[in-house]
């Protein structure tokens, strides 16, 4: 049977098992939009904003490992996912967006909705393509899938114009066995060199840290990690995309490390003599400055992307190919290896590191001491959100202060529940994030933390949960600030807020969430929160806005001190350096 | 330090976009840029030349080699190479920059009253320096390819 364009892309994307696709119709994507209306084998979320499609389909691939799809009309539609696009690019997401276009022959006319998408997209996606033959739309839509789950994953734009799509034109589907590409073929295997040479290393280590990023999770490779350490017994950290990556609750694990990490893993990477970095790419939040990183560590380092390898830092060690096999490798050479690791050191080790998290450590009963405090502080709404969900629940958040509170005071115990923007730290991911989380995962608890000011970037799609009854449960951090701007307003600019405050233009975040159709809760008091969090638990169908107004004057600590810091350079709290 | 980069691409529409987009997003510069299809047609080479450390060009050929639709990337600067620019000048009556150019295997293609247009090649270079040397007085036009290169030896850049 002959397709048109429309129904070829739909046919290709049933075929690539897409449950979900979150879009916004418009003009240059009619076409395909009666086509949806015509099929069953996916469901179409309308959002409420291009920009929610995009952290839509982003938050469905981070919690399920699949990639997500998003679908846009051409010009403003295809300018608002940019955002998202640029999001997915830099945390590696898989995505494939696909936009509407001008008719061919309207392109470069200046016409009506008309933008080059591949042009304004090309330094923020893996790879993009723009159909030229109504024909090639089943094997493009293959190759994308292909290329943005491969290798080091990202998103992938297919820019469709408008007479591509034509009912009246009817063409064959073909669908490829196997996808192979002359000039796309990524590395799986590690070099089997490589991974001697790094075994002998890290098993001859007396400070040797584990430092694990969100490739651990891309990769699917937390089991292999829990593996290796079973035989390392080395403290482990995980960046702020690794979170969940590696147990909390494992007496080895240290939290984060970086700019908010804590005072051990800061401790712990300054000071190791071999960092065996799995999937992470010493971004500049983790280093601080990288001629004072790390100075007596050899570096062990193992990504898919050898573009990551000796990018800021250089590596020792460099492995080049997929994190799950390439552990398996190093595991399987451990075990064969006759090096012993120098269990005396590793005990002493291991012993600093305890120190080091008695005396500077986070403290994560503070909602045991500050039960009677006036102000409720932010770090104690975390910790009452993570007994209030046993840690299970799939957390997203926006960026800012109540985005690091999560990462360092909820204990990640499982990949892939920790769902939040890191590279590119974008406000208004979180709610839109949310829903593509709930929609994957219906009957789990799906947590969207928040402040008052990201909220507001994304705080349409209020409504778009409504339409698909996503009861989300959004804790709405308010300290009636920019919070982490004004905290380095207080710290370097001499406490002059400028342009970080607006708490007399506020709205009432309880009648909002009503207006949309949702239940709105405010929390003013410390001896209010946990009964608060339990009656909104408790709400299964609902959607719950949940408004706690916490301390403005708090500050996220510790926190590296910079410019010209080393790791071990801190704030551990305010107006004092470790 | 000057250095020559030699990309094997897909002869796709966008394609050249990507890497010169590259070079700019991550705050190289390119100095001369040479582009054309090679063997059946679906394959472009591109030679790129541009300065800087071991470590920048190390970068370079990273992020040039994750461009999807990019076969292979050489830094011919690495090893023993051959490399050639060819100019194209159009010039008043000067018997000086007629002198120049016929020591770099120059060719006349055009005489009439007021101006002459002679071909040259040679190495950047040699190409460079006699460019300076023709003085601005009777230069009217210069045209030229950017480098190309090949590796010596054995090492070819092919699929």
């Amino acid at each position: 049977m002959k397709l048109s364009g429309g129904d070829l892309l739909m046919r290709a994307l049933k075929d690539e098992g897409v449950k979900f696709i979150f879009g916004y119709p418009g003009g240059a994507a009619l076409h395909i939009y009666d086509s949806i209306f015509k099929q069953k084998a996916f469901e179409h979320i309308l959002v409420r904003h291009e920009q929610g499609a995009t952290h839509a389909a982003d938050g469905y691939s981070r919690a399920t490992g699949k990639p997500g799809v998003a679908l846009v009309t051409s010009g403003p539609g295809a300018t608002n996912a940019i955002t998202g696009l640029a999001t997915a690019f830099m945390d590696s997401i898989p995505l494939v967006v696909i936009s509407g276009q001008v008719q061919s022959h309207l392109i470069g006319t200046d016409s009506f909705q008309e933008t080059d998408m591949i042009g304004i997209s090309r330094p923020i996606v893996k790879h993009s393509f723009i159909v030229q033959n109504t024909q090639d739309i089943p094997r493009i839509v293959q190759e994308a899938f292909h290329i943005a789950t491969t290798g080091r994953p990202g998103p992938v734009v297919i820019d469709i114009p408008k007479d591509k799509t034509d009912p009246s034109q009817l063409f064959e589907y073909k669908r490829a066995k196997e996808i192979s590409l002359r000039s796309y073929q990524p590395r799986v295997f590690p070099h089997p060199g490589q991974i001697k040479k790094a075994s002998k290393k890290i098993l001859s280590a007396e400070r040797p840290v584990i430092y694990a990023g969100g490739g651990v999770i891309l990769g699917n490779a937390h089991k292999e990690l829990i593996a290796l350490n079973k035989l390392l017994k080395a403290p482990v950290t995980n960046t702020l995309m690794g979170l969940g990556a590696y147990p909390a609750k494992d007496k080895y694990f240290m939290g984060m490390l970086g700019m908010h990490g804590t005072y051990q893993a800061n401790m712990a990477m300054h000071n190791a003599d071999v960092i065996i970095a799995i999937g992470a790419r010493f971004d500049d939040r983790i280093t601080n400055t990288p001629s004072m990183f790390a100075p007596n560590a050899k570096i062990v380092h193992i990504d898919v992307d050898p573009a990551s390898i000796s990018k800021i830092i250089n590596a020792d060690i460099p492995i080049v190919g997929q994190v799950k096999e390439s552990l398996i490798a190093l595991i399987k050479e451990i075990k064969r290896s006759k090096i012993k690791i120098d269990s005396e050191a590793l005990d002493q080790w291991n012993m600093q590191i305890s120190q080091w998290r008695e005396k500077h450590g986070l403290d994560h009963d503070l909602y045991l001491s500050k039960i009677k405090s006036s102000m409720i502080a932010p770090q104690v709404v975390v910790q009452e959100l993570y007994h209030a969900t046993q840690g299970n629940a799939f957390v997203t958040s926006d960026v800012g202060q109540h985005q690091m509170f999560v990462a360092q005071y909820y204990h990640f115990n499982k990949p892939r529940r920790w769902i939040n923007s890191g590279g590119l730290g974008t406000m208004g991911f979180g709610l839109p994030a949310a829903m593509g989380v709930k929609l994957a995962f219906p009957k789990q608890e799906v947590v969207c933390v928040t402040g008052e000011g990201s909220i507001q970037m994304c705080i349409q799609e209020l409504s778009t949960c409504l339409q698909y009854n996503l009861p989300i449960k959004i804790i709405n951090i308010n300290n009636e600030a920019l919070g982490m701007v004004r905290q380095w307003q207080d710290m370097n600019y001499g406490g002059r807020h400028s342009a970080s405050t607006y708490s007399d233009s506020l709205p009432d975040f309880v009648k909002l969430a009503q207006s949309y159709g949702h239940v709105g809760m405010k929390v003013t008091k410390q001896s209010q929160l946990k009964k608060t969090l339990e009656k909104a638990f408790a709400m299964k169908d609902r959607l719950v806005f949940i408004d706690v107004y916490v301390d403005p004057n708090e500050h996220v600590y510790p926190m590296l001190v910079a410019p010209n810091g080393s790791m071990q350079d801190m704030w551990i709290k305010k107006n004092t350096k470790a | 330090m000057k250095r020559i980069i030699s990309i094997l691409i897909e002869n796709k529409p966008g394609a050249l976009a990507r890497v010169v987009g590259l070079f700019h997003q991550r705050g190289y510069n390119i100095e001369t840029l040479n582009v054309g299809p090679v063997f059946d047609g679906s394959f472009s080479r591109m030679t790129v030349t541009t300065r800087g450390s071991e470590n920048d060009v190390e970068q370079i050929t990273k992020q040039i080699n994750k461009i999807i639709d990019v076969i292979k990337v050489s830094d011919l600067t690495e090893g023993d190479h051959h490399e050639y620019e060819f100019i194209m000048i159009k010039f008043k009556h000067s018997e000086k920059i007629q002198k120049i150019l016929k020591s770099l295997n120059g060719k006349i293609h055009e005489k009439n009253n007021d101006a002459m247009v002679m071909s040259a090649w040679g190495s950047s270079s040699d190409i460079e320096e006699a460019i300076k040397s023709m003085g601005k007085v009777n230069l009217l036009e210069v045209a030229r390819s950017g480098s190309i290169g090949l590796h010596e030896g054995e090492k070819v850049l092919k699929i």
